[in-house]
């Protein structure tokens, strides 16, 4: 029939079209980096196994500067007095031996720099030989809690440099909730926040040469694979950027994805439950209008 | 003076009809508007246009109840606001982003089914400019609306296309900064690309599309021959009950019926494209907020203005200043550079058949060579495809009068 042909001829060109200035243009515009599949290949397998026991008296070494939650274990500081000490808030470890990949981990207590491949990596080395490094990392997954939210996985992994403000997420903390004086409108407590949430930024920024982009919306901007290979790797796809890379297994990956999804596109799961009622719709919609065409258009031809 | 009857029920089919002649206005414009009979689905792309402009609209005015024209806030009034507080605010804005995109989709191909058959010669003219006049509104109306969510192609598009109104080596840098109200994009340009998004805009293609369904009313709609119909014959045949023969068809319902049935096929599309593809429509640099410390690596512009960006790219300044304003205006010249007297589909015309598809496969080369990096391999295509597009508009008045007239 001749208009299936030309209908097929619309179709032709637009899909070549579609393929131009998408699929095309974008493998063209953007250097392809391959995954490692989080193997960590660069790193030497380890040789020795871990004995959590050893490694809980070692860990105390930690707690000079990390909170361990888990075990109610406070940090000596507060994020702010971190930051002016560091340039960075230390992250509290009680999820470190869940979502970190295990032999990053070991490599990354004997020479944090050169494995986070960040030149000026505020922590110094913390485990003297390989087996110490696989006790502590053994002591650290015996403790760590058997579920974990993608919120605290990004918290852990990312929450300390990247603010989240479309889930009021800031490098120090939630948005706390406060009030403000009714006489004045003045909310002392939002302003003190503030400025404890200002200085911590102005360090941060001083210690990565950059304030750390909000992470809200990154969904969106960057694809999928982008995001799992930087986060994997940053060098490989911005040499020379200051993010170190953190060592997440599997599960801290997902984790993060999972809330950078939250919050970059929450309207996934309403598209999946409207899209095929709307769609169903319109087919009905369709073969009703032809039915109707059929029947206006008897004995046209 | 007219007849008014006295005891006519307010409201009444006889009272409406002497104040307003609804009997008249229902056979000119629908029962008694003669379309001809041998036509094909893409003679309903104006409808499907109309019913895209119609969704843009509506969703439109939602999104308008919740944006921001701010520098500070219009991002997130966009991305969080509307995308996650607004009930449905993520329908609105994607059936909005989606139906920017897929309307030029629709344009182009009503024009090339224009080009094709030959519909804006003798007689229809006025229909060809006047659509070439929406086309033109609807590029400055998606253009001022792709500045409002102020991410950074908002951004850097409006810097770099500002700067085109410098003119190369004229050096109007007052008329740019008149433009932009400020030295670079802020605050001002923002305000002003929103009230012309909003109101001007929308307005001046309202009274174009008036203007475009008026000029098609006299020269009636072309045909797939194109083939010079006798319309009142035709239409007497018709209302004889001679519908077999005749060579016309009523607008409503006959035409009509077709019209809706090709909606519902295009709405299917549509709305699988809102649900499950839209980020063509969405660039993703887009949604990195506007830093103007900070170029993208590749600015581009939205694939229906990539072939007249690749006509201004390869030259230098200045002579790709010329090309491209040139290029903004030769689709106006079409019915005048087209010497043939031939009303006929191009397959029917000669060489205007080989000028035809070389036309449309040259636009799609530059489209593509607009969005790769202009390096290498790529800038030498898109400077053949650009020299090549002029190569055919000079050859058209040759080609078309060496036409026999058939």
């Amino acid at each position: 029939m001749k208009e299936l042909k030309i209908f097929g001829i619309v179709a032709a060109f637009t899909l070549i079209l579609y393929w131009g200035v998408e699929p095309f243009a974008h493998s063209q515009m953007h250097k392809h980096v391959e995954g490692d599949d989080l193997k960590y290949s660069d790193l030497k397998p380890l040789t020795v196994k871990g004995d959590a026991k050893r490694g809980e008296s070692l860990a105390m070494a930690c707690i000079g500067c990390h909170s361990i939650d888990v075990k109610n274990m406070p940090a000596p500081m507060d994020a702010v007095a971190a930051a002016q000490s560091f340039g960075v808030n230390p992250p509290d470890l009680s999820l470190a031996g869940k979502l970190l990949d295990e032999k990053f981990f070991a490599h990354f207590l004997l020479n944090p720099a050169e494995v986070t491949k960040s030149k000026h990596f505020a922590m110094p080395p913390s485990a003297s030989s390989e087996q110490d490094a696989a006790d502590i990392v053994a002591y650290f997954k015996s403790i760590a809690p058997k579920e974990v939210t993608p919120k605290e996985g990004y918290v852990f992994a990312c929450g300390r440099c990247h603010a989240n403000r479309y889930d009021k997420w800031t490098q120090i903390g939630d948005v706390p909730k406060t009030k403000s004086n009714i006489k004045t409108g003045v909310d002392l407590d939002a302003l003190e926040f503030k400025k404890k949430l200002g200085t911590y930024q102005n360090k941060l920024a001083d210690y990565m040469g950059k304030l750390p982009p909000d992470l809200s919306i990154i969904y969106r901007a960057r694809s999928e694979h982008f995001l799992e290979t930087f986060i994997e790797d940053p060098q490989s796809q911005l040499p020379g950027t200051a993010m170190p890379r953190v060592g997440l297994n599997h599960e801290g990956l997902e984790k993060v994805m999972a809330y950078l999804e939250s919050t970059g596109d929450p309207s996934k799961p309403k598209r999946e439950a409207i899209g095929p009622k709307v769609l169903g719709f319109f087919v009905i919609f369709a073969f009703l209008a032809f039915l109707w065409k059929k029947s206006i258009w008897k004995g046209h031809h | 003076m007219a007849h008014f009857d006295e005891n006519a029920r307010p409201f009444s089919h006889q009272w409406l009809n002497e104040r307003l002649a609804i009997d008249t206005l229902k056979r000119v414009l629908s029962t008694e508007y003669w379309i001809p009979k041998n036509i094909n689905f893409l003679w309903a792309m104006g409808m499907v246009l109309a019913a895209t402009f119609g969704l843009l609209l509506v969703s439109g005015i939602f999104l308008l109840m919740y944006y921001q024209p701010n520098t500070e806030l219009a991002f997130d009034s966009v991305n969080y606001t509307i995308m996650t507080e607004v009930g449905y605010g993520w329908l609105w804005r994607h059936i909005h982003g989606v139906g920017a995109s897929v309307v030029f989709l629709v344009i182009y191909i009503h024009m090339f089914t224009g080009i094709y058959y030959g519909s804006y010669k003798r007689g229809r003219e006025l229909i060809w400019l006047s659509g070439m006049l929406l086309f033109v509104t609807f590029s400055a109306e998606a253009f001022s609306g792709y500045m409002l969510p102020w991410g950074q192609m908002s951004y850097w598009a409006g810097m770099v296309i500002t700067n085109l109104f410098s003119g190369g080596s004229l050096h109007a840098d007052a008329l740019v900064e008149w433009i932009r109200g400020d030295y670079v994009p802020g605050q001002a340009f923002l305000n002003r690309f929103f009230m012309l998004h909003v109101l001007l805009l929308p307005l001046v293609i309202i009274g174009l599309i008036v203007l475009h369904f008026g000029t098609l009313r006299i020269p009636h709609v072309n045909n797939q021959e194109g083939e010079e119909l006798d319309f009142e014959k035709e239409a007497a045949l018709y209302k004889e009950g001679k519908i077999r023969e005749s060579k016309v068809i009523p607008f409503n319902p006959v035409f009509l019926s077709k019209d809706v049935f090709v909606l519902g096929i295009y709405f299917i599309f549509f709305f699988y494209l809102v649900f499950y593809h839209f980020e063509f429509a969405m660039d993703p640099v887009n949604f990195d907020p506007a830093d103007p410390l900070k170029t993208p690596p590749h600015i581009y512009p939205e694939w229906y203005f990539l072939w007249s960006y690749e006509i201004l790219r390869p030259f230098p300044t200045d002579p790709g200043l010329v090309a491209f304003g040139i290029a903004q205006v030769i689709f106006f010249l079409l019915p005048f550079l087209d010497k043939s007297p031939n009303v006929a589909p191009a397959h029917k015309r000669g060489l205007f058949k080989y000028w035809f598809w070389a036309l449309l496969i040259d636009m799609i080369v530059l489209t593509f060579m607009g969005k790769l990096p202009p390096e290498g391999i790529w800038s030498v295509i898109g400077l053949i495809a650009a020299i090549f597009f002029f190569v055919l508009w000079i050859a058209l008045p040759i080609i078309t009068k060496k036409e026999k007239k058939l």
